[in-house]
């Protein structure tokens, strides 16, 4: 029992609900939810050095024990995810001040946000197949208003898109999950594990897996990703940074949670076919990331290659590729983050999307522009920034796997991403300066600090991963072997 | 000038019967520990009453008469319900943690109190709040 799980949760469920009755104390809301994030991220520091002192910590909610009660459950993954989710929402957040608007801030802008953070924390720290689910629809309904929230046109047709597709995944979802129920009799998910390794994982219950894998790859944005550049473009930049960094990245949790504590008795169906949907997405990501001129477009099709190559060396399924995928899923938040400020810190200031209409932007704003560069090469795995480590270990995953495709693959759509970024940085920042300081539709005031932090943080992570090292090994060690998690779980009780 | 339509017998039996539904809701309400119930459907058939009321009189008239922000209450109850939970842990147990007891009290004679009840006026609140809130959210976008 440890009841510091809970305030990663409810936290910014209390916050969020708080401001909803303080609706016209838009000063309040500011500093709360900033102070909010910040708490959360001290507690997940504490809760990561319990959880490598004392192993994985759990606690069941209402003192009713595993596997009749709903608990939640932290090992080492889900801690970390929570951590970078508190600094990059922190991040975001603090970026919004200055952009966001007045309109959006009355409409409970803020609530919004900390109520998408509850469902991403939920759903991180969640122990139950169902209250995943539940997290799930908390983060979806959040993350519904803040697409549509302001109302243009163009928004509310890729809010009618991206509604309906998740509706559906939904309903699938839970179709998946009364068909687990039938089959074990349970929901949490450390007795589904446990029932399924008893009875053996047959032909019907990898169609199960199989199920759940088209799930969660539509929330992560794998394969069934063509809804995803529409919605995730429209709204405005902090919005757009938090979805780009964190809404897929619940999917791709999902996945690596159920198909290492669950389903990870056929690797060569589940995962190869995690494999191939991940080759897929980002050989076509790629494609649709080299294709447009549209700063917006570009960015969302890069979300969708980093969707593809964090699942590929989790799908080689061994220890460095899924060591890598940790590194990459922790690199890509902080960076997806940054970029997307960035990007939309380049279209407020330029007043346009489109690539050909802007140009030079270095010469007034040098320190944007190399901060884009370093976002740029951290993104494409240069050394010594943060996606070198992630993407060095995803490749030696999938050789060593055997699958040479799946790593081929990998490093082709790094090109890919190097060409799409490079255009970016060419003709936004390169060139000749079209605009003055004084025709720019808007300043960077105020918007730097959170862009700088970010920066910082790619590059902190790059060249101190000794630091984290530990931790990501941890997390890796206990993803691996699905018992350590049971045994947290159940606390020497009996397993009925 | 369209003439007022008459709707004397209307009004007079959604008032009685916004009565019956109120009481109902308060018995089911309390139903809730040990029977069928609770405050999720307490709640619900409140709201239910409350959107009777609405339709046979009218918007402003209700709201001058219970001038309640709906969504005001939804999120007390939310703070509530979560509040509660905290509650157990300040005496040192998990989140949610509930208890109960006896007490000997004037009239009802002895009767069992339960911490759930607390977490059950706020589940009842959040889901009026959010039921009106729908309701007359979509009443207003067909004007």
């Amino acid at each position: 029992m440890n009841n510091l799980l809970i305030w990663p949760v409810i936290l910014p469920l209390i916050a969020g609900m708080l401001f909803i009755l303080l609706r016209n104390k838009i000063h309040l809301q500011r500093v709360l939810s900033v102070v909010v994030l910040a708490v959360v991220t001290g507690i997940s520091i504490v809760l990561m050095n319990q959880i490598q002192a004392n192993g994985i910590q759990t606690l069941q909610l209402g003192g009713w024990q595993a596997p009749f009660g709903i608990g939640l459950v932290a090992d080492m993954f889900s801690i970390l995810l929570v951590l970078t989710t508190s600094i990059v929402a922190f991040c975001c957040v603090v970026f919004s001040f200055k952009i966001i608007g007045k309109d959006r801030e009355n409409h409970y802008f803020y609530s919004l946000v900390l109520f998408l953070i509850t469902g991403i924390n939920g759903s991180f720290l969640t122990g139950d197949l169902f209250n995943l689910y539940v997290f799930f629809e908390v983060l979806l309904l959040a993350s519904y208003v803040l697409v549509s929230l302001g109302g243009k046109k163009v928004q509310l047709r890729e809010t009618m898109k991206y509604v309906i597709i998740n509706v559906l995944s939904s309903a699938f979802f839970l179709v998946g999950i009364a068909y687990m129920y039938s089959i074990t009799g349970t929901l949490s998910l450390a007795h589904i594990s446990v029932r399924i390794a008893e009875v053996g994982q047959d032909g019907f219950i990898t169609t199960v897996a199989i199920l759940f894998i088209l799930v969660f790859g539509m929330k992560a944005g794998l394969f069934l990703f063509y809804w995803l550049p529409g919605s995730y473009s429209v709204p405005p930049a902090a919005v757009s940074a938090l979805f780009a960094a964190l809404l897929t990245k619940v999917g791709i949790y999902a996945i690596m949670r159920m198909f290492t504590l669950v389903f990870y008795h056929e690797p060569g169906i589940t995962h190869l076919f995690i494999g191939i949907l991940a080759a897929i997405t980002m050989i076509l990501g790629g494609i649709g990331a080299i294709g447009y001129w549209d700063i917006n477009k570009i960015l969302t099709y890069n979300v969708i290659i980093g969707a593809g190559f964090i699942l590929a060396g989790f799908a080689a399924f061994t220890d460095s590729g899924t060591l890598g995928s940790i590194y990459y899923l922790i690199h890509d938040m902080i960076v997806k983050a940054l970029i997307f400020l960035i990007g939309g810190v380049v279209v407020y200031l330029t007043g346009t999307t489109n690539l050909k209409e802007m140009s030079g932007l270095i010469r007034n704003h040098p320190y944007l522009g190399w901060m884009f560069f370093i976002a740029a090469l951290s993104l494409i795995g240069i050394p010594p920034l943060s996606g070198f480590i992630g993407k060095v270990f995803i490749t030696k995953g999938t050789f060593e796997a055997g699958y040479y495709w799946l790593g081929a693959i990998g490093l082709i759509a790094s090109l890919l991403i190097l060409y799409s970024v490079m255009k970016i940085f060419m003709n936004a920042f390169w060139g000749e300066t079209v605009l003055s300081e004084e025709e720019e539709k808007g300043t960077t005031k105020g918007v730097m600090i959170p862009i700088a932090l970010l920066t910082i943080l790619t590059i902190a992570l790059g060249i101190g991963p000794e630091f984290i090292n530990a931790y990501v090994e941890t997390a890796v060690e206990s993803l691996m072997n699905p018992q350590t998690y049971i045994d947290a779980v159940f606390a020497g009780n009996d397993i009925p | 000038m369209k003439p007022e339509p008459n709707d004397v017998i209307l009004h007079t039996v959604s008032k009685l019967t916004a009565v019956i539904i109120f009481t109902f809701s308060i018995d089911l309400f309390w139903a809730g520990h040990h029977f069928p119930g609770g405050g999720f459907i307490g709640g619900l058939t409140t709201a239910a009453g409350i959107v009777l009321l609405y339709l046979s009189f009218d918007i402003e008239r209700i709201q001058t008469n219970l001038p309640i922000d709906y969504k005001k209450l939804a999120a007390l109850g939310v703070l509530i319900s979560v509040s509660t939970g905290l509650a157990g842990m300040i005496y040192g147990d998990n989140f949610l943690e509930q208890t109960f007891g006896y007490f000997d009290l004037p009239l009802f004679g002895k009767t069992e109190l339960a911490t759930a009840v607390l977490f059950d006026i706020g589940v009842a609140l959040a889901v009026i709040g959010t039921a009106v809130t729908i309701i007359t959210s979509i009443s207003e976008d067909g004007l």
